[in-house]
């Protein structure tokens, strides 16, 4: 996986609380096999008219969102279904982090593993944010993953809590599924001390 | 597993089944549990398969592990060939990458097909004290069982396909206990969309919820996964039921249920599951059943629910500006004025199906208010059983002549119009009844406007062809 490292972004602001993974990437998207070509359906029933149409008044069909690499939005973002398709179209148009002041558990874990990071702010600095972005658009953030900061346009910093081993993975490029592989020792006796509980294949 | 100092202290059916799980729990690092049951369905895993393949990976458990085509599956006649090619490309694959890593499919012609939160009870594949999990977020259906089950995305499916584990940090604990008697009319999907209104959509984020107390004892199997099936839905990562005596009876003689002695063995490992007493949880809140009306949804997600009579709120009521516009925002949505009931307003489409209700006995609730009776003809009423042996049964029993001569469209088992994938779905601008899981913008078809509601409900809306209360018809 990809290393994470700081970097200085504008910011898409999208004060909706509760934006579904339906509406990141709507249901009839997923009938691909693939992990590609996702990032032109992102928002899709929000970014596009009845006739396929960029709609001139959402977000990212503007200047600001178009040079983003920082989503900001409301309260509990990524919630409903648990598709991974959701990281992978906003990481295919260009999102390298999401600032809300929570996230939906199962969309946090996929943005992990995907190289998106799921940055959570108290209530009064998203508010501020969203302020500050209002006046002025072209505002930017920093974001230190190994500081655990953001900084903000005025200069302040903000930390921002991540799990310690989901932090080294993104600092590092580490495969999760290889640091699990490396446990196989440890699989392998836990099988061996406990009965099968169900077989399918009987 | 359990170390003694964990087992001194009461703990609850929730840590339980985690402890029973842990693999390895390294400082500074998620744990390491074992999965006892991985369920895999089309459209989440070719791109976990395709990982595989890329490393040179086999399936480790296939004997732990059932596939099933059911999101993106038509439910006209399977006799006829799949007109979207993306949709048959996707059940194609699933096809090959079961032969090839050797993983039992229930495929498309299948007399077992199903919705996969259908069909893993149904075969006795859940059972009490597992770890389940699915790239699905309603995998919390097979808490109903005491199991502690987990949505998990692509990336984890792989991980499970590998490894037979998961990374996953511990969870808060989240007590949900409903205690008196629920009032004719009144079910548990009304029950779970209360609790949810409540809470709200990320009230249980970070939790496991136990539902416990003398209401959810008295439900039946399939109306305790109805509960635990919309877990996701007030956030939750998990949502179960402890075993008891009406488990084991829904259990005993499944195809996949322990037999015989193994079964006595089973049942008695099973009644050291629920919570101890004393044992303390995160968090608690407590629901009066008595109290409770059938709920309808009104907005763009499943904690904007109401009872059946109640008035849709006002955005001007609420300080938070932020929840102002996401409220305003979703009743222009909806095209619903705000501080109106909801009785009354014409639907198009009546869905009964899902994971969350398209059991036999939701079908029979259904069928007991249809019979007799016939659907409005501003209406679709679309019948969609969660499995093809739940269809067999209802036919057995005459459900389908009487959804049928009541005017509905009897179909193949499947997700159907809950996701809209598979060609079922509104067109923009209608309004459905729906007796799935989320009402999400677009959920049910690009423009489509969904009201969540109970069987019952939905039922009744379909006769009357607008929104009604199901007490009034009922004698």
């Amino acid at each position: 996986m990809e290393k994470i490292t700081t970097f200085t972004s504008r910011v898409a602001p999208l004060p909706i609380d509760n934006i579904d993974t339906d509406q990141i990437i709507p249901a009839r998207f997923l009938k691909t096999t693939s992990k590609i070509g996702l990032g032109d359906q992102l928002f899709c029933d929000w970014r596009y008219d009845a006739n396929g149409n960029p709609n001139p008044d959402f977000l990212l069909n503007q200047p600001q969102g178009k040079a983003a690499q920082v989503l900001l939005a409301g309260d509990n973002f990524g919630c409903g279904s648990s598709r991974e398709h959701a990281p992978w179209a906003l990481t295919q148009y260009g999102f390298k982090a999401v600032i809300s002041t929570s996230f939906a558990d199962i969309f946090k874990g996929n943005s992990l593993k995907n190289a998106l990071l799921p940055i959570v702010v108290p209530h009064d600095v998203s508010a501020k944010l969203f302020a500050t972005l209002k006046a002025e658009p072209a505002a930017t953030v920093t974001i230190s993953l190994a500081d655990q900061t953001v900084t903000l346009p005025d200069g302040s910093k903000v930390e921002f809590p991540i799990d310690p081993f989901y932090k080294d993975c993104l600092l590092e490029g580490v495969d999760e599924l290889g640091y699990i592989l490396k446990q196989e020792p440890a699989i392998a006796a836990y099988e061996a001390s406990r009965p099968l509980t169900v077989n399918t294949l009987a | 597993m359990a170390s003694p100092h964990i087992a001194a202290r009461p703990r609850t059916i929730i840590e339980k089944v985690w402890d029973n799980h842990i693999v390895s729990e390294r400082p500074g690092a998620p744990a390491l549990i074992y999965i006892d049951l991985h369920l895999v369905h089309e459209v989440t895993s070719p791109q976990a398969f395709a990982g595989l393949r890329e490393r040179g990976l086999k399936v480790r458990r296939p004997d732990l592990t059932i596939a099933t085509t059911d999101h993106s599956i038509p439910t006209h006649d399977r006799n006829l060939p799949i007109v979207d090619t993306i949709a048959a490309v996707q059940i194609e694959q699933l096809q090959k990458n079961c032969a090839d890593f050797g993983i039992p499919l229930f495929g498309p012609h299948s007399d077992k097909q199903g919705i996969v939160h259908v069909i893993g009870p149904e075969q006795g594949f859940t059972q009490p004290g597992m770890t389940v999990v699915c790239g699905d977020s309603h995998t919390a259906t097979h808490g109903a069982f005491g199991a502690l089950a987990f949505g998990i995305g692509t990336s984890q499916v792989e991980h499970v396909l590998a490894s037979g584990c998961l990374l996953q940090a511990r969870s808060q604990t989240y007590e949900v206990r409903v205690e008196g008697a629920l009032r004719p009319g009144v079910g548990a999907k009304d029950v779970i969309l209360n609790l949810i209104s409540r809470i709200g959509i990320g009230g249980g984020t970070g939790c496991v919820i136990e539902y416990s107390g003398s209401t959810i004892r008295s439900l039946s199997m399939e109306e305790r996964m109805t509960v635990c099936n919309m877990s996701i839905e007030g956030g939750a990562r998990a949502g179960l039921i402890a075993p008891d005596e009406t488990t084991y009876e829904y259990l005993a003689g499944r195809p996949y249920a322990p037999k015989g002695a193994e079964w006595d063995k089973a049942v008695s490992l099973w009644r050291q599951l629920p919570t101890d007493e004393g044992a303390a949880y995160d968090k608690q809140i407590f629901i009066d059943a008595a109290a409770l009306e059938p709920m309808i949804t009104f907005g763009t997600n499943p904690g904007m629910g109401i009872s059946v009579t109640a008035a849709v709120p006002d955005p001007d009521s609420l300080a938070d500006p932020l929840e102002r516009d996401s409220l305003s925002k979703a009743l222009r949505y909806m095209d619903l004025p705000a501080g109106k009931p909801l009785l009354g307003h014409a639907v198009n489409v009546v869905f009964i199906g899902s994971c969350t209700n398209s059991r036999i006995s939701d079908l029979r609730a259904a069928a007991a208010l249809l019979k007799g009776r016939k659907v409005s003809p501003n209406v679709r009423l679309m019948v969609v059983p969660g499995s093809q042996i739940v269809k067999r049964q209802a036919q057995e029993e005459g459900l389908d002549r009487i959804f049928k001569d009541a005017g509905a469209e009897w179909r193949e088992a499947g997700c159907s119009m809950c996701i809209a994938m598979n060609g079922d779905q509104l067109k923009p601008g209608e309004y459905s009844v729906s007796t799935s899981n989320r009402n999400f913008e677009g959920r049910q078809g690009k423009g489509g406007r969904t009201f969540l509601a109970s069987p019952l409900t939905a039922a009744a809306t379909a006769i009357t062809g607008v929104v009604t209360d199901v007490r009034t018809m009922m004698n």
